[in-house]
């Protein structure tokens, strides 16, 4: 396949509040990827930063700040932003220049320190972004869409509370296995149920909390990867960073309202539809052909709408799905081996390096008590703000 | 001293209805294509297969369906605005489908509105509302309200 780039290294910081700067995370993330690679800095030609837009200037243009702290040596550097997907459009953006021949291997960090509550959009008096206006109009916060969502699956297809709490117990039972998970203990459904309503019908314990992390990958040709001695290294064969097609009938984050589908019918696929739909074709492989899936489970329910955009099941059958076990430990496609973003929290340029990191080591047969055994193709996918979807395959 | 009525944001309703029957939600049409947009689009109509430079103003249909909603228990951060010395008090958002637009619109529901008080499908209207006041001005927006609605 001469698409695919090498995985040759994985590294994280452990999810928490530490409270200290994003760049720290990065570093610690960075240092374990290179290690992992065997390979040292000095010897990597190009880094990609994924953006955050809480850590200042700096922030905003991570891929210097991260290689200014891991010593600036003269290698090329770009910083890349694309709300949630941000971690995976590094990965694209270091796959093209591996795959252009720009460069044989690039070292992709991302990395968040998050505030307390929920996301606010930046300050000042800004009535032509969207982002300001549903605060400001609507106080329509996030967990505030993913409850609309909820609200909606209940409505279409009868999935219930109950069913959105089975995603956390299973995540947490995942996550309790993961040593960089944030949240590391069981949840059971009763505790979901007992906690506090944040936006009828989603609590505290359906939606996914705010975190520090950071996560770094270390890309290659497979020729270098094979010179380097890697014979049968994780591949990208992958990489999915589509926009949306007019008229999206679906209510987007952070829309007030949708396009309107009066003058143009809406687009045969669904925006994340066509998020899994453009990897599966650049990879050449259906749900069938999944050993696992990393999903962005900013709240139960879409963990559930996931599986549907992702065609491991038909359109309403999620919950049948998580109630017959195959999405879980053991189960026929486990999604979120990980503990998911319910046992991380999102950092948001980190989470979605994190995804592929963890199907890196689920496909090197590494992921210790949470390995899915026989792992061979795995599949990440998320969306965020403003159109940002992304979805990395990989195999081995 | 009287308020002043201002619009939270200019151009998306009508900004003094004489009833409410009046009042609308304002988008725009494209007057190539025909595809209408809300918020409004002024200068440049996004639908791919049209290169349109000419838009006017559209008042949407005044009445729609529950398409989801949901409520917000803890308050919202800045730009909301709400005094943080007063105690929270939950407020409604529902997203209405529209079906001549073939477009979902979400909106605060009228004062008292709550989602036991909602399903999906439920027929809504449009209504003039507030979102706060000031000392100055009584900032005005659009609600939803179910239709026949007899409370509050
Ligand atoms: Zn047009």
């Amino acid at each position: 396949m001469t698409g695919d780039v090498a995985v040759l290294g994985a590294g994280m910081h452990p999810w928490g509040k530490w409270g200290r700067g994003f760049t720290d995370y990065g570093v610690a993330a960075a240092r374990a990827a290179l290690t992992d690679a065997g390979l040292h800095w000095s010897a990597i030609p190009s880094v990609v930063g994924a953006n955050t837009v809480r850590g200042g200037y700096p922030g905003q243009v991570a891929g210097a700040t991260f290689a200014r702290a891991l010593g600036a040596r003269g290698a090329r550097v770009l910083s890349v932003y694309a709300a949630c997907a941000s971690g995976a459009h590094a990965i694209a953006a270091a796959r093209a220049q591996i795959l252009a021949g720009l460069c044989e291997v690039v070292l992709v960090v991302g990395a968040d320190a998050a505030p307390k509550g929920f996301f606010a959009p930046a300050g000042g008096e800004r009535p032509e972004d969207p982002d300001w206006l549903r605060f400001r109009l609507l106080g329509a916060t996030n967990p505030a869409y993913f409850a609309l969502y909820a609200r909606r699956r209940m409505a279409l297809f009868g999935d219930t509370p109950e069913d959105f709490a089975l995603v956390k117990v299973k995540n947490a039972i995942a996550g309790a296995a993961n040593p960089y998970a944030r949240y590391r203990t069981p949840v059971s459904a009763a505790e979901v149920a007992a906690s506090p309503l944040v936006a009828d019908p989603l609590r505290l314990l359906d939606i996914c909390a705010t975190s520090d992390g950071g996560a770094a990958l270390v890309l290659s040709s497979l020729d270098f990867a094979r010179r380097h001695g890697a014979g049968r290294p994780v591949r990208i064969r992958a990489v999915s960073t589509v926009t949306p097609e007019y008229p999206q009938p679906a209510l987007d984050l952070p829309d007030i309202a949708t396009d309107s589908a009066a003058a143009l019918p809406p687009a045969p696929r669904s925006f994340r539809e066509s998020i899994a739909g453009a990897a599966y074709e650049e990879a050449g492989i259906g749900p069938e052909d999944l050993s696992l899936a990393e999903v962005y489970d900013l709240s139960t329910a879409l963990e559930l709408q996931w599986y549907e955009d992702l065609g491991l099941c038909a359109p309403g059958e999620a919950a049948a799905l998580l109630r017959t076990g195959a999405t879980g430990p053991g189960g026929r496609i486990p999604v979120n081996p990980s503990g998911g973003l319910a046992s991380f929290g999102e950092a948001v340029p980190a989470q979605a390096i994190a995804q592929v990191c963890e199907l890196t080591w689920q496909l090197r047969g590494q992921a210790d008590r949470r390995q899915v055994p026989g792992a061979r193709t795995g599949i990440t996918a998320n969306q965020g703000l403003f159109g940002h979807g992304s979805a990395v395959v990989a195999v081995r | 001293m009287a308020r002043t009525r201002t619009p939270v944001v200019s151009g998306w309703f009508t900004e003094h209805p004489a009833t409410e029957a009046d009042f609308h939600l304002i988008g725009t049409r494209c007057r190539t294509c025909a595809a209408v947009f809300f918020p409004r689009e002024d200068t440049c109509c996004r639908n791919p297969r049209c290169a349109g430079t000419e838009l006017t103003g559209v008042a949407l249909s005044r009445r729609g369906r529950v398409w989801s909603y949901t409520d917000g228990r803890y308050r919202p951060p800045a730009p909301y605005p709400s005094d943080p010395l007063l105690p929270w008090r939950p407020y409604t958002l529902v997203a209405v489908e529209l079906a001549a637009e073939r477009m979902v619109v979400l909106g605060q529901g009228a004062p008292g509105v709550t989602p036991a008080d909602l399903r999906v499908g439920r027929e809504m209207e449009v209504v003039p509302g507030v979102l706060y006041e000031d000392a100055e001005r009584t900032w005005t927006t659009w609600h939803w309200r179910p239709v026949g609605w007899d409370r509050g």
